[in-house]
């Protein structure tokens, strides 16, 4: 068995990226499309609109699809906090996991009203069944909430005593749910949350019209998402400024790598692109003089502290420095394209009242989606490399996190093959279902899909029952 | 009682919870599994899908609740099994993920083929995750995770004559639970001839439950006397009850009481969980670890305790409503 014995940390931090990363694609959909199902929803219960209606019901039936995905994705997480990091768990498991306890009470109600709400297109009437479809929108943000607290914790551990041997002897809970990370960490997800799933949803009708499909029910099924996605997308960017201050004020060298920061000093450029070599230069990259100390305190004169402010070992490896910087300007560039899009469609929604008539706007409307996912796997790639080499900042380091099974690589190796396979699984079973929809709709046969016909006609039983 | 026992007895619940609402759907998938081929099993099948589609996912999450209990009010306990117990949580996390995503891919897929292949993605994990779950349970309860953090025995931990009776019995007990599950709904959809299919299946699956208990107290015998004898001792009540609730259930069942049987299942079912907690008090795991010296500091355990009490003031009124509505036939897609 010694041949299997490998170092299990390098293949530790690669599943848990794996897992997580397929599993953060998942979570803006359960968290905004519920809002954006509601929002057809209610347009089409008020103003008897039938396309408003049709996306709804369709949109809720693929939400099933990508909810019960990010559900047990979701769980092979929860299992890998204490496969992958036990000693982390055994240590902190009675801090960190408050935060947890509390998302677990907003993921049970999301699950419940999901069960209804999807479920109840047929048979509950009108109203009732559009109030029920609210819990989920709600638990949605308070789930993430709670759940982005429990990684804000992780950047800035508060709210609880440890004895002379390192043990916690005392919890303060709300101590350590409103860490000195939660207000921007909590903030920029759920903002995050409805950019990107507005942006993926509008994405898949903007290449649907760039097909030639032209019927209101696209534009309608573009405008709902990307309008969404518009209002998050300003609102991120005044949010994400707040943030990397914030990150300049508490995880310096997180702030340092994020900006290539060698040695402490001011006037501090932005730089674009490029990295770090050995030696501590900037290679390649394209200055702007002054902006990162502009940016981060107000003044040219602002001093940043450098990667060399802290002794090597408690601080990212060149590697990782570089991997923090190259996401995060993937982030910053992404997200400001995508602005750029948005106020497109805004101008001239304002002055027209219709989308922009060029093809470019639907070419990058539907490359938006992709883009938008990017920018958030690029977030969390910043903030998780940037932490590196601490799981809790400046507490304890990842390699003491870490379990001592050697085994870790098989898991890896197969837990890789069932994710790609299920991704796989998950996007041609999308693409099936829009093709069963139009094909239906193209045999002009409505009867297809009878549950086409919501709130249809009920027994008389159903109607006794009403009360309920 | 102490504050740490309050907590343990949540926890306990939240297991039993799992086990029985959580249950009844994996066993589903076990009767997915050996309804036949795509025409046989047709009918069945969709019995099944329409049964547990709005509320496995609301059932899912009391495991979710366990965990997060355990971590936080357990630290040390989350740590000692996943460290030792690496390989069949692994398993058991990898068939979550599978059935999930089979049941929910097969439910929108209309070619025979893709609904074969997701419908077997789905049915056999449904007999994974049980079957490892129930080798957890008796290797917890049978001594082999040592306390403290330290790995254990990776594989004599949960590949011995206690955790086999343990992953054998889930999954017969599953399987039991389910069929009586759908005598009901099968009754509600009005179909006579499911009724009856259903029921010849529960019977078959309570008495091969019966056998198995009744076997796996002389195997639980040689292998663990620490176990056996609380069983036996402590928790004597609580496995009294759960004997006379299963052959009450037999009885209803046979007599065709469909709707009794299902409660009554329950109780046989949630008695038997209890019976492994009762068994193992003061023990959280089992002869290593007591509840008390496992213990978070008290604002911790409060905490989950106020976040418990909210959630079962919100939750239990949700849950009602979803069942009710489900079984009132008002919730179904297609």
């Amino acid at each position: 068995m010694d041949i299997l014995a490998v170092d299990p940390l390098p293949w530790a931090r690669a599943q848990m990226a794996l897992t997580l990363a397929v599993h953060i694609v998942l979570v803006p959909l359960g968290v905004s499309w519920a809002v954006m199902i509601l929002i057809a929803n209610y347009r089409a219960i008020k103003h008897a609109d039938a396309d408003a209606m049709r996306l709804a019901q369709r949109w809720s039936k693929v939400l099933a699809v990508t909810f019960a995905v990010g559900a047990v994705t979701g769980t092979m997480l929860t299992f890998e906090f204490g496969l992958l990091w036990p000693e982390f768990m055994n240590q902190w498991g009675d801090v960190f996991g408050i935060p947890f306890a509390i998302e677990g009470l907003f993921f049970f109600t999301e699950a419940i009203f999901i069960g209804i709400y999807l479920y109840g297109w047929k048979h509950l009437r009108p109203w009732p069944h559009f109030w029920s479809g609210v819990p989920i929108a709600v638990a949605g943000i308070g789930g993430s909430f709670a759940v982005v607290t429990a990684n804000a914790w992780m950047n800035q551990p508060a709210g609880f005593t440890l004895d002379a041997a390192g043990k916690v002897i005392d919890v303060d809970p709300l101590g350590v749910i409103f860490n000195q990370a939660t207000p921007y960490e909590t903030t920029h997800m759920i903002v995050a949350a409805y950019l990107v799933g507005g942006f993926m949803v509008a994405s898949v009708y903007a290449f649907a019209m760039l097909r030639g499909r032209k019927e209101r029910y696209y534009r309608l099924g573009f405008i709902i998402p990307f309008t969404v996605a518009a209002i998050a997308t300003p609102v991120q960017m005044i949010v994400g400024d707040f943030v990397a201050r914030s990150v300049f004020k508490d995880q310096p060298v997180k702030f340092a790598a994020m900006e290539l920061v060698d040695k402490t000093s001011t006037d501090v450029p932005e730089t674009l692109g490029g990295f770090l070599d050995s030696d501590g230069n900037v290679r390649f990259g394209i200055p702007i003089p002054g902006l990162a100390s502009l940016l981060s305190g107000g003044s040219t004169s602002t001093e940043i502290a450098g990667l060399d402010s802290v002794p090597p070992e408690d601080r990212p490896t060149l590697r990782q420095v570089n991997v923090v910087h190259l996401a995060w300007d993937v982030m910053i560039g992404l997200g400001t394209a995508l602005l750029a899009l948005v106020a497109w469609f805004a101008f001239v929604w304002w002055r027209r009242r219709a989308l922009p008539r060029s093809r470019w706007f639907l070419r990058f409307g539907a490359i938006s989606g992709v883009a938008a996912v990017l920018a958030l796997e690029a977030g969390w790639v910043v903030t998780e490399v940037g932490r590196q080499p601490w799981i809790v900042y400046e507490i304890m380091r990842v390699e003491d996190a870490v379990t001592g099974n050697s085994g870790v690589w098989i898991t890896f190796l197969g837990i890789t093959a069932l994710y790609t396979a299920m991704v796989v699984a998950l996007v041609l079973v999308l693409r099936a279902m829009a093709r069963g929809w139009r094909a239906a709709e193209a045999a002009g046969d409505a009867d297809a899909h009878p549950h086409d016909t919501p709130y249809g006609p009920r027994s008389r039983r159903e109607r006794d029952t009403e009360s309920v | 009682m102490t504050l740490a026992d309050v907590l343990a007895v949540v926890l306990l619940a939240g297991i039993v919870l799992y086990a029985v609402f959580a249950g009844a759907d994996f066993g589903a998938g076990f009767w997915d599994l050996f309804a036949g081929g795509p025409k046989r099993g047709e009918k069945p099948r969709q019995v099944i899908e329409e049964s547990i589609g709005p509320v496995w996912e609301a059932n899912h999450v009391w495991l979710i609740f366990c965990l997060v209990v355990v971590w936080t009010a357990f630290p040390e306990v989350y740590a000692s099994i996943t460290l030792t117990l690496f390989v069949p949580l692994s398993l058991a996390a990898v068939g979550i993920v599978l059935r999930g995503a089979g049941f929910a891919f097969r439910k929108v897929v209309v070619t025979t083929r893709y609904r074969r292949i997701f419908g077997s993605a789905f049915a056999l994990s449904s007999l994974i995750v049980p079957f490892f779950m129930g080798t957890i349970v008796g290797a917890i309860a049978s001594g082999r995770i040592p306390a403290g953090g330290t790995t254990g025995d990776l594989w004599g931990s949960w590949l011995n004559p206690t955790s086999l009776v343990g992953g054998v019995l889930a999954i017969v007990v599953c399987a039991y639970l389910s069929a009586v599950f759908l005598v009901s709904d099968a009754h509600r959809l009005s179909d006579q001839r499911l009724v009856e299919y259903f029921r010849r299946r529960a019977i078959g699956a309570a008495i091969a439950t019966g056998v198995i208990a009744t076997g796996g107290i002389f195997i639980l015998r040689n292998d663990n006397r620490f176990l056996i004898d609380r069983l036996l001792g402590q928790a004597l009540p609580v496995v009294l009850a759960s004997m006379v609730l299963g052959v009450v259930g037999l009885v209803l069942l046979v007599r065709g009481e469909a709707t009794w049987a299902r409660f009554v299942a329950v109780g046989a079912v949630g008695s038997i969980v209890a019976a492994w907690g009762v068994a193992q008090y003061p023990y959280i795991l089992a002869e290593t670890l007591k509840i008390e010296a496992a213990a978070a500091p008290a604002s911790t355990l409060w905490a989950v305790l106020i976040v418990f009490f909210v959630a079962v003031i919100v939750l239990v009124p949700s849950i009602g409503l979803l069942y009710t509505l489900d079984q009132k036939n008002l919730l179904d897609v297609e």
